[in-house]
């Protein structure tokens, strides 16, 4: 299949990626769905987690970004990602989220607790 | 007429002042080419959540149990001013005409029996404020700790005056930046930010088939602080390219200006040494015609 797909992925910053990938699986906060060409339109909010970029047909996720929450918008031509904090899951310190995580469990911040625990699980995945 | 001596030093302390002012210049010169970057690169992201509002607010109609971040309180009796200006000085015009439009509006409010509120992110706008209305000022936020505005920045001012909001402080919010032009002109310029001034959906046709995933309504829940964040995260940036910009042109006639009070000051100087020399040598010769 020759067709790509649009996928840009900006945060308040500056734009992170803009690419032509094959797909992408975001995890929206009704559940993870992927992109292909010709997606029908939709608007979606993200809950924290990373979502994946195949680059080629049927191959491997190849950039992996852990998304803090923000918004995802597929069009007829591609799909934007609205991110308010993106960081490649390859650079996320795995050993800093954990002591992140315990602090967080200590003081019994939930928002924060499930935001490590998702970045946590985007590592390992 | 001065003497030599006081002359000569004059001439010194100028052109070590016009050594700064053009040290200056420099710096803000490219201080603004990075604020510009900055500003180039956040644009992408605010054309997108635009697109995205203005093609949500034409699904949803505004009505009494919309978000009240879109609704507004159902008055307009207090407004706070959020009022962005810089924290350091020496900018020209920049931070008395922010200043400047903020107690227009200001002035206006007032006289029309609204309650104002005053609230300044930055502290430069607030001395003229803070001498003629401080009992209107409920607040500032300090920005000296920070060198380059980050989006976090512009959220935690957004998300202060969310929670004003909720506690029920004011009922309407303008937002009082400098936008840039160019390095010569920046434009004081004030946006409502509270309720949310939605643009009217345009291209409502094309979105007709768009499915919403949760719903539109939470959408827009959601996305409502997001927005108002990201105008201020907007006018921040706006308002640093705008300060250098300001500060260079500033520093710029400065330097112009020392220049020309140097010419001058020589001028003088020279003037005087003739001036002492033709009389020194008045006094030899007719001292010599005398004998």
């Amino acid at each position: 299949m020759a067709e790509l797909l649009d996928f840009e992925l900006v945060s308040p910053e500056r734009r992170l990626a803009k690419a032509k990938v094959a797909m992408v699986v975001v995890p929206g906060v009704e559940g993870d769905f992927g992109v292909l060409p010709g997606h029908a339109p939709m608007m979606s909010t993200i809950r924290p987690g990373a979502i994946a970029i195949h680059e080629a047909d049927g191959g491997p996720a190849t950039m992996r970004f852990f998304i803090d929450g923000g918004f995802a918008e597929v069009t007829e031509t591609g799909l934007t990602i609205l991110a308010e904090k993106a960081t490649p899951v390859a650079e996320i310190d795995v050993a800093a989220v954990a002591t992140q995580l315990a602090a967080a469990r200590q003081a019994g911040d939930d928002a924060a607790i499930a935001r490590l625990e998702a970045m946590q699980a985007a590592v390992t995945n | 007429m001065p003497s030599l001596k006081s002359l000569k030093m004059r001439i010194t302390s100028v052109k070590s002042t016009q050594k700064i002012t053009k040290a200056m210049k420099m710096v803000a010169a490219a201080k603004l080419r990075r604020a510009q970057e900055a500003a180039e690169a956040a644009r992408p992201y605010s054309v997108r959540m635009a697109a995205v509002m203005a093609s949500l607010a034409s699904r949803v109609t505004v009505g009494p149990e919309s978000p009240r971040l879109l609704a507004g309180t159902g008055k307009d009796q207090v407004h706070l001013l959020v009022v962005c200006s810089s924290e350091r000085g020496l900018a020209g015009g920049f931070n008395s005409n922010i200043a400047k439009l903020a107690r227009r509006t200001m002035d206006e409010l007032l006289g029309q029996g609204k309650t104002v509120k005053l609230l300044f992110v930055g502290k430069k706008a607030r001395a003229p404020f803070a001498r003629t209305h401080k009992d209107l000022i409920v607040g500032t936020i300090d920005m000296t700790h920070i060198k380059n505005v980050g989006f976090a920045d512009a959220k935690s001012v957004a998300d202060e005056v969310v929670a004003r909001f909720e506690a029920g402080e004011f009922d309407v919010a303008h937002l009082f930046f400098s936008t840039f032009k160019s390095a010569l002109t920046q434009e004081p310029t004030r946006l409502q930010i509270i309720p949310a001034a939605l643009p009217a959906g345009g291209a409502a046709g094309a979105d007709a088939s768009v499915e919403y995933e949760p719903d539109e309504e939470s959408i827009l829940a959601d996305l409502l602080p997001k927005n108002l964040a990201v105008q201020v995260f907007r006018a921040l940036l706006e308002n640093a390219a705008s300060e250098q910009g300001s500060r260079m042109t500033a520093m710029d006639s400065a330097t112009r200006n020392a220049g020309d009070m140097i010419n001058k000051l020589s001028i003088t100087y020279n003037r005087t040494r003739q001036a002492a020399i033709t009389k020194e040598l008045i006094e030899i010769i007719s001292g010599a015609e005398a004998l």
